[in-house]
């Protein structure tokens, strides 16, 4: 069966603190970043034969990753793919060593959001519509019709599903309380997270993930050179991404109460993988908490809860860490923020460092199989699912 | 005979309280929301008035305002665009005073007399701006008017008009004002509104051998309800009983439309035989003798003045009237943060079908209504196969929702009734009363001023009934 099943490693991995760097340029959080993934692979710059550099609005060319780094003429493919862009550039880089083409790549994702001046992350500077006379697709109102439309479709009171958002609110926050590289290292109540003023209802200030700045990076390697870097190198098991076509904005058949990508990616991810189950399965997922209405929906998508049943799971207890499937065990965007295209890099940096036992006081017991879930785009407007699944070494 | 075919109005839902304005003031008056203005409000009452009427039929199109958003621009092409008209029809503006909605009308009449066009549409829209604290503030209010004007089918004949021009400042304004201007009212009302508008109603009688005995309303404009009862009984009207109520206390003047809207009132009440004297007053005055004709009870399903007038919602206080005049400057520039792109003519241009008339496609292979309009079917996958279908006058209901509290906007998805859905925003109501289900229809309105343009699209608002 073709795919790349366990030809490619990861074997050295970076990521700064997220946070509101006013003192760090980008390229000083790229720095970081990649030196830390240097010195965890135990490589130099100068071994790295190819690179993928993950942003939205920070840097546009190759140079842009190459000349923070000096890296020495290689070549550099920028990738963007909004929210999901980590992930893309990571599939972009583990198919290039898959098939030989390169033997050690490097990926960074990264971005300034405090630079920028934007309110929220996700302004879309590339509507399709130029003639400007269509809505702006402001995420949170996207996905708090998302909200609506789970809510009606599953005949759930919205007031109910905003107490199931709020109780992902601290279970994240929790999470992020035991990690010194997020940007919010608070726990939260639940009260709290329901008193919180509305941004877009149900959507409130606890369900909505923050403007940061943040720089993670990856070393990969094909599978059989692995181990002469390390020995608990972490594995590819499987990759999926899926592209939404606007179908949300006019096709009048369109449901609303889910959101497809995540769940075509998520299916091609496990098939190459060869998970069947992936509740069963999946120890560790880092998941697209842009607001916690979407991480309810991913419960869904990925196939962690059957459809409509991710509430009864969520009063279970059953993403918490120590629970069936931990999820966003590092805070997730909740409590990391969100700089675009360095989230996707960040949220594999918890999976590795999970299914190499080194989560700290957030380690799930004995984790065999993670992913890393981006979803870039909104419900409304369609975007990209991405699923990477990572394993440890048998 | 030449004569009126259709009518219709437009009344923004929004209304002031008079009492906001300065406390103890009587009554409210009609102001445009924040995304509209004299094009949109035009357009609202192109479409009541071409409920029931065969849109290709139409040869030409008439605008009458004084405050249009363009000085250079026709606005007549934009209203004829977004009703969704022919090509081949003539456009004309008519701007610069208050008399050129009746001017526009006399135009339309002239042209169907000369055979040079079989129907036309008249429209007369305003939303005058009075500087704070001003006199004119207190009285004006919003709104539009239009016509049908043509021979066969007609409601209610034109049998003559007589007019009068008189050159006098009594209320102006300059290339560069933002603010209606204004004489003091003695001398507007003593030496140019009472005689002029006078001499203008007196000529018409004495041309039509008719006296006040004969007409069963007068329908004029007027600064001041007590000015056109003083003018009603010079003339030997009996201001009682022939007068068309001016509506101050629940519309407000609304300048160029306002003595076409009160004739639309009037005309809701009017039965076959009832003779009308229209007269309007601006710089002269233009007077017409109408006569009401049997097809006017079939003329009746239009939402004109009495269904608008009751459909509102007050505006909360003071300062939310002056920021949605721009009279309060900004503290944020968020819309400029959110919108990386700008209004752009090309595109404007080429998907001139989408923006102004509404226009979707329907596939010609399995009939999936889709919009915005889409070369490859999302249900079928076959490649241009579409024909155009026009989505601005459908009904629909909302599928979901949202609003955002930056911005403010509410957004929302609407199916539209026998297929095609849409991605909108949603206008004239709050987000606590938006439920999923709930029925919706389309509204045209300005969407953002940028780059000095007016980016006018559609919005879709709970349906007025």
């Amino acid at each position: 069966m073709p795919g790349i099943k366990d030809k490619v490693a990861i074997i050295g991995m970076g990521c700064t603190k997220f946070d509101e760097h006013w003192d760090k340029d980008v390229k000083d959080l790229m720095i970081d970043a990649c030196w830390e993934a240097f010195e965890d692979a135990g490589v130099e710059p100068k071994d790295i034969k190819a690179a993928w550099w993950s942003t939205m609005w920070n840097g546009d060319l190759g140079r842009s990753l190459a000349y923070p780094l000096k890296l020495d003429f290689i070549p550099i493919t920028r990738i963007e793919n909004r929210c999901a862009s980590g992930q893309d550039a990571l599939i972009n880089a583990y198919h290039a060593v898959a098939v030989g083409a390169y033997d050690l790549v490097l990926v960074c994702g990264a971005e300034k959001l405090k630079d920028i001046g934007m309110p929220s992350p996700g302004a879309d500077p590339s509507t399709p519509y130029t003639s400007r006379v269509d809505p702006t697709y402001f995420p949170v109102a996207c996905f708090a019709q998302l909200a609506q439309r789970y809510a009606y479709h599953w005949g759930i009171p919205i007031e109910k599903v905003k107490e199931i958002m709020a109780k992902i609110a601290v279970k994240n926050h929790h999470n992020g309380s035991l990690n010194p590289k997020a940007q919010f290292q608070r726990e939260i109540t639940f009260e709290r997270a329901m008193g919180a003023p509305i941004i877009s209802y149900p959507i409130g200030l606890y369900d909505a993930c923050g403007v940061t700045d943040g720089a993670a990076a990856a070393i990969i390697t094909r599978a059989d050179m692995a181990k002469g870097f390390r020995d608990d190198y972490v594995l590819v098991k499987g990759v999926g991404m899926a592209c939404g076509k606007y179908q949300w904005e006019f096709d009048d058949e369109w449901e609303g109460d889910h959101i497809e990508e995540n769940i075509r990616a998520s299916r091609m991810a496990y098939e190459e993988a060869g998970i069947k189950d992936p509740r069963k399965e999946i120890d560790v997922a880092i998941v697209h908490d842009c607001f916690t209405i979407t991480e309810l929906a991913i419960y869904e998508d990925l196939g962690f809860s059957p459809m409509g049943k991710g509430p009864e799971d969520v009063e279970a207890g059953t993403f918490e860490i120590g629970g069936e499937v931990a999820i966003n065990t590092d805070g997730g965007l909740k409590c990391f923020g969100h700089p675009i295209g360095a989230s996707g890099v960040r949220m594999t940096y918890e999976v590795y460092k999970q299914l190499q036992g080194k989560a700290g006081p957030r380690q799930v017991k004995n984790p065999r199989l993670g992913l890393a879930h981006g979803f870039g785009g909104t419900p409304v407007d369609g975007g990209t699912g991405a699923v990477v699944v990572l394993g440890s070494r048998d | 005979m030449a004569g009126i075919i259709s009518y219709g109005a437009y009344i923004p839902k929004w209304r002031l309280s008079r009492d906001l304005i300065a406390k103890g003031l009587r009554g409210e008056k009609a102001i445009a929301g924040p995304d509209e203005d004299a094009v949109t409000m035009g357009v609202a009452a192109v479409l009541d008035c071409l409920n029931g009427v065969d849109r290709a039929s139409i040869d030409g199109l008439f605008f009458a305002s004084t405050s249009s958003p363009y000085k250079e621009k026709q606005i007549s092409t934009i209203i004829a665009a977004a009703a969704d008209l022919r090509r081949d029809i003539f456009t004309a503006d008519f701007a610069n005073s208050l008399r050129a909605g009746t001017a526009a009308m006399k135009a339309a009449a002239d042209a169907v007399k000369a055979g040079s066009a079989k129907r036309v549409m008249v429209v007369a829209s305003d939303c005058r701006l009075g500087a704070p604290d001003s006199p004119f503030e207190q009285v004006s209010g919003d709104g539009a008017a239009a016509f049908l004007i043509g021979e066969d089918d007609v409601s209610v004949s034109i049998e003559a008009s007589h007019s009068i021009f008189n050159e006098m400042m009594d209320v102006w304004r300059t290339s560069e004002d933002i603010y209606v201007r204004f004489w003091e009212d003695r001398f507007i009302q003593t030496q140019g509104y009472l005689p002029v508008t006078g001499e203008a109603i007196s000529g018409l009688m004495n041309k039509t051998k008719l006296g006040p005995k004969d007409f069963s309303k007068l329908v004029a404009y007027s600064h001041d309800p007590r000015r056109l009862a003083e003018l009603a009984r010079g003339l030997g009207f009996d201001p009682k009983a022939q007068l068309q109520d001016p509506l101050p206390d629940s519309m407000g003047n609304s300048g160029t439309a306002y003595p076409l809207m009160l004739l639309v009132a009037a005309l809701e009440e009017a039965k076959a035989g009832d003779k009308l004297l229209l007269a309007s007053y601006g710089n002269g005055s233009d007077a017409f003798a109408l006569e009401v004709a049997e097809q006017i009870e079939k003329n009746r399903d239009h939402r004109g003045i009495k269904v608008h007038l009751e459909s509102k919602r007050m505006v909360p206080d003071y300062t939310t009237y002056l920021k949605w005049r721009k009279m309060l400057p900004k503290g944020m520039v968020i819309d400029k943060l959110y919108y990386w792109t700008y209004p752009s003519a090309p595109p404007i241009y080429r998907e001139r079908n989408r923006i102004y008339p509404l226009h979707g496609v329907k596939c010609k292979s399995c009939g999936k209504v889709q919009y915005p309009p889409q070369r490859v079917c999302v249900k079928c996958g076959s490649k241009d196969n579409f024909e155009e279908v026009r989505l601005s006058d459908k009904k629909g209901t909302l599928h979901s929702f949202a609003t955002e509290f930056v911005s403010g906007q509410l957004l929302g998805t609407v199916n539209f009734e026998g297929g095609g859905r849409m991605w909108c925003n949603i206008t004239d109501t709050a987000y606590e009363e938006l439920k999923i289900g709930m029925p919706m229809e389309m509204s045209f309105r300005e969407v953002i001023y940028d780059f000095g343009v007016h980016n006018y699209f559609w919005k879709a608002i709970p349906v007025r009934a």
